[in-house]
């Protein structure tokens, strides 16, 4: 068993509820108590989907235990048929039906249903969200796939690509697609299929009429990618385009698959961020401390754009789903960092705490702990919430994604200027740190107390004096936590156990940038 | 699926017939009751046994997150769990023990089941006792099930407090009688009712849930309860297999729900009618002034209820006797005919009612009569929004103060403003 308050991740079954509703003509049939259908309520309010995602449960109660449970099964399955004539059907089990081993996979052969159906098998007690989709993906394309479809003559067309991995309930994947098919198309790329994400059965029958694919999202697109690598021989562009440097990375490994020439849009086409990030204005972003959390895919992303595109210094970096530790782990190492791999948000909050970062970027976990802490955050990952699914275009990929990465990641924080007008005037009844960002809004104000009580500290730490205390007061609350910690950590390994006014510029010189 | 149950005749000639449904169920499990439980009773942690589903359920289900810490957590079981419930036991104690360390304030564990763990019969009312005399005398382990395969929603309150009746202090058959409001209420509608109460002179009160377990009231042959919610049916037996009187009434909906149920309890405690109409008068005009504003909105516009909190009766009730709107169908999930039994005297004649639920027939109806409001639970609204169907989300019914007479035109505003904001749009 594992204590838990809050989860990264739902059950395996909602993962292929993901899968089933960002496809067309498709329909889950999920064994299933009374109470999984809370699963909807992820697709209609969330994602706000104007239409129920299409799932059946079979909703059995516990007098029906002992009883017929595979009756419920098979009837639902025959109502699917008749009331939603989907193209195909995948079948599966919640958590609870999988104790009853009703054998949904059996009991819906012996049916001989007059449309393709897939039964999935996702171990509710093992594996979770993100492998869920994957795997409901790749049995979907491994059912419905059209194996003698092949890519025709390249002589006469321009070359062909699927993009694989977006689903419903993703972070930005709808904006994504967009933004990333116009710059495939800008390349003279088209598009065969985008899968799941609004792809019918007959788009998944012509996956193999590609030229090779792309892993937009590796979390739910890897396994089909790998199976249609091994049976049709097409290569995987794996390169997630999140940042300029990525996005180029990405436009010369499909150039190069492509046979077209990537030059011509490396040119032209960068994102603003490259200007912005260079503009004099964005200097105070130098070295700005960053805690990253997520996804694999997106947490290894967004290190290497603060880092590399916005000059931050990254101070924690980690992803709750295992299955891409060992990237996030390789990325953590090039910053000299440990990975935080976990799925405990409690074991995330003690991190961020110990980091003192001045910015995290997470998801709707880490916007909380952030909330908590006072400390300005981005969500660059799901799991999101109804305020992650904005109404404008915002996509996180491509050139367009960067600029809109930029704003969003540097728009809570403390701008440039006015950091240093609330350090030279400390004393200002209205202009104080205390009231916050001016852009920002009340709310956004500095955390009371927090980080500035001195004698909180632990008994087994140096004891601060009132005067270093009071000039700690005076540092202004975005770098303060630092100032706080590096001061102490300077203390212990100096071996002074009382905090002077001294220590604290040591201190400073000490660990100056 | 399909086999219905035939339309049954009941008892009642006062209602058309009720017509059952068995089939998929577009609503919540008992475990989503946690959600306003744990901050109604604050020395209270609520544990539920489970899967990652049901802790998925619960940070989804309030629609948004309360991010204080809260006080419920799962036992999320894994593979090894299933292998062997001895193991599946040791590993609860250590959890237990886990979460004990670190909350030392909990004053009472709720070991709440789930599906799974019904499913594969872990005991938990052994475990709380094996727990309780191991946490003894600091913490009060009690157990009860919110699975989804035997509670619907608001049954998850219900199978909590009647939890709580075995450990209510006996009151000896002499004592001084008491009151006791049955049903989690917002902290502002109880003291609203407290106020009544001592305001008509009857002055020993006491709710179930008070705001911390260890304050339960005392119960015994001069006890008297009224529910304030109409999904109290185990509760209610429960208070009654120790003794307890039940008062029966109309739920305290509106005026005239309200004015019944506080007549219910002034008649016990012999209140007489002059001194109750002169108490009540002030409260009863500021709410009928406060309706008269809702009720132009209103009248005359047809409204379908889901099946959802079991509120549904006495809301319908409310609805259609004090706002004038028609009835098109009333869905509940159970209908307590004997709790219900005022409030299914006092529907307009010839109401549509039904039990349980085929959510893609009864959608069916919905749109054959395209209601101008249908309540129903949040999986349903934003599509039938995109049909053109204003709705009301269920839930908020039941997380918002709607009880009594100061909460009468709020109540009535729930209904009003998806209406409103419809003939205000123009995109």
């Amino acid at each position: 068993m594992q204590l838990s308050v809050w989860t990264y991740e739902g059950p395996p079954h909602v993962g292929a509820m993901r899968v089933a509703t960002a496809m067309e003509g498709v329909h889950y049939l999920l064994h299933a108590p009374q109470g999984d259908t809370y699963a909807d309520l992820l697709f209609t309010m969330i994602e706000r989907r104007d239409k129920r995602p299409p799932v059946t449960y079979t909703t059995f109660q516990a007098r029906d235990l002992g009883k017929d449970t595979s009756q419920l099964f098979q009837t639902a399955a025959q109502d699917i048929i008749e009331r939603f004539k989907p193209d195909a059907m995948i079948v599966g089990a919640s958590c609870t039906a999988e104790l009853i081993q009703d054998d949904p996979a059996g009991l819906i052969e012996k049916m001989g249903l007059p449309i393709p159906v897939i039964p999935l098998e996702l171990p509710s007690y093992q594996r979770k969200e993100h492998w869920g989709a994957a795997e409901t993906f790749y049995q979907i394309v491994r059912h419905l796939v059209d194996k003698e479809r092949r890519p025709s003559d390249r002589a006469n067309r321009r070359p062909l690509v699927n993009l694989l991995g977006p689903t419903a309930l993703g972070f930005r994947h709808r904006d994504d697609i967009i933004e990333i098919t116009s710059l495939l198309n800008k390349l003279g790329i088209d598009i065969n299929v985008v899968a799941p994400l609004g792809a019918n059965v007959a788009d998944i029958a012509k996956l193999g009429e590609a030229d090779f694919n792309i892993v937009l999202y590796p979390e739910t697109g890897d396994l089909a990618a790998d199976y249609l690598a091994r049976e049709f021989r097409q290569p995987t562009v794996r390169t997630v385009p999140i940042g300029v440097g990525a996005t180029q990375d990405f436009i010369r490994e499909v150039a190069n698959l492509a046979k077209v020439d990537p030059e011509p849009m490396l040119r032209e086409g960068l994102s603003r961020l490259s200007w912005w990030s260079r503009s004099i204005d964005s200097n105070y972003l130098t070295g700005k401390r960053v805690f990253i959390f997520g996804d694999g895919t997106h947490a290894v992303a967004a290190a290497r754009i603060a880092s590399e595109e916005l000059g931050f210094k990254v101070v924690g970096l980690g992803c709750y789903n295992r299955e891409y530790a060992r990237e996030v782990r390789a990325a953590a190492k090039m910053h000299g960092l440990e990975a935080l791999i976990t799925d405990d948000h409690l074991a995330v909050e003690q991190a961020i705490q110990d980091a003192q970062p001045e910015l995290v970027l997470g998801t709707q976990m880490e916007r909380h702990i952030a909330k908590r802490f006072s400390i300005p955050c981005t969500v660059i990952s799901s799991p999101v919430h109804v305020q992650d699914f904005p109404a404008r275009f915002s996509p996180q990929m491509g050139f367009e994604g960067a600029n809109v990465i930029f704003d969003s990641w540097v728009h809570p924080l403390v701008m440039g200027l006015e950091e240093h007008l609330l350090t030279m005037f400390r004393d200002d009844f209205e202009f104080h740190d205390g009231a916050g960002a001016s852009h920002l809004g009340p709310g956004h104000s500095a955390p009371q107390d927090q980080a500035a009580q001195p004698e909180a500290a632990n008994d087994a730490e140096a004891v601060w004096s009132d005067e270093a205390s009071r000039e700690l007061r005076k540092i202004p609350f975005f770098v303060r936590g630092k100032a706080r910690r590096n001061t102490e950590l300077f203390a212990a390994e100096n071996g002074v156990s009382m905090i002077e006014l001294a220590t604290l510029y040591e201190a400073k010189a000490h660990y100056a940038r | 699926m399909n086999a219905i149950a035939p339309l049954e005749a009941t008892a009642s000639a006062a209602f058309a017939p009720v017509l059952k449904e068995r089939g998929q169920r577009e609503v919540f499990c008992g475990l989503t009751g946690i959600i306003w439980l744990h901050r109604k009773m604050q020395d209270a942690f609520f544990l539920v046994v489970g899967s990652r589903t049901c802790a998925h359920l619960l940070q989804s289900a309030a629609g948004v997150m309360i991010f204080a810490e809260p006080r419920f957590a799962t036992a999320i079981m894994e593979e090894r769990d299933l292998a062997g419930l001895a193991d599946a036991n040791v590993e609860l104690d250590r959890i237990v023990d886990q979460l004990l360390a670190r909350r030392p304030e909990i004053k009472s564990l709720f070991l709440v089941g789930s599906c799974p763990s019904e499913v594969i019969k872990l005991d938990l009312s052994k475990a709380a006792q094996r727990l309780g005399a191991k946490h003894a005398p600091h913490v009060r382990i009690l157990n009860y099930s919110g699975s989804g395969i035997e509670t619907t929603f608001t049954e998850g309150e219900d199978a909590c407090l009647a939890s709580l009746v075995p450990i209510m202090p006996e009151q000896p058959e002499g004592a001084e009688a008491n009151l006791i409001i049955v049903g989690s209420l917002p902290d502002i509608v109880e003291d609203q009712f407290r106020r009544l109460f001592a305001e008509l002179g009857i002055f020993n009160v006491a709710s179930l849930p008070e705001r911390a377990v260890a304050d339960l009231p005392g119960i015994g042959p001069n006890t008297y309860f009224l529910l304030a919610q109409p999904f109290l049916g185990d509760t209610g037996r429960a208070l009654e297999g120790r003794g307890a009187t039940r008062l029966d009434a109309l739920f305290p909906f509106g005026v005239e729900g309200t004015t019944n149920w506080l007549h219910a309890a002034a008649t016990a405690f012999g209140v007489e009618d002059t001194h109750f109409d002169t108490v009540l008068h002030p409260y009863q005009d500021r709410a009928t002034t406060a309706l008269a504003h809702h009720r132009e909105r209103l009248a005359g516009r047809s409204i379908f209820f889901m099946p959802d909190s079991q509120l549904e009766v006495p809301l319908a009730r409310f609805l259609a006797n004090e706002l004038g709107m028609r009835l098109i169908e009333v869905g509940t999930p159970y209908l307590h005919r004997q709790h219900l039994a005022q409030e299914l005297a006092a529907l307009p004649a010839g109401v549509m009612l039904s039990e349980g639920q085929d959510v893609d027939r009864q959608l069916d109806r919905v749109r054959a009569a395209r209601p101008d409001l249908t309540v129903c639970g949040l999986g349903l609204a934003n599509p039938l929004e995109a049909e053109g169907l204003s709705t009301k989300w269920a839930i908020e019914l039941v997380f918002s103060p709607i009880h009594g007479f100061d909460q009468a035109g709020d109540l009535a505003e729930l209904f009003a403003r998806p209406l409103r904001r419809r003939d205000v749009l123009r995109v």
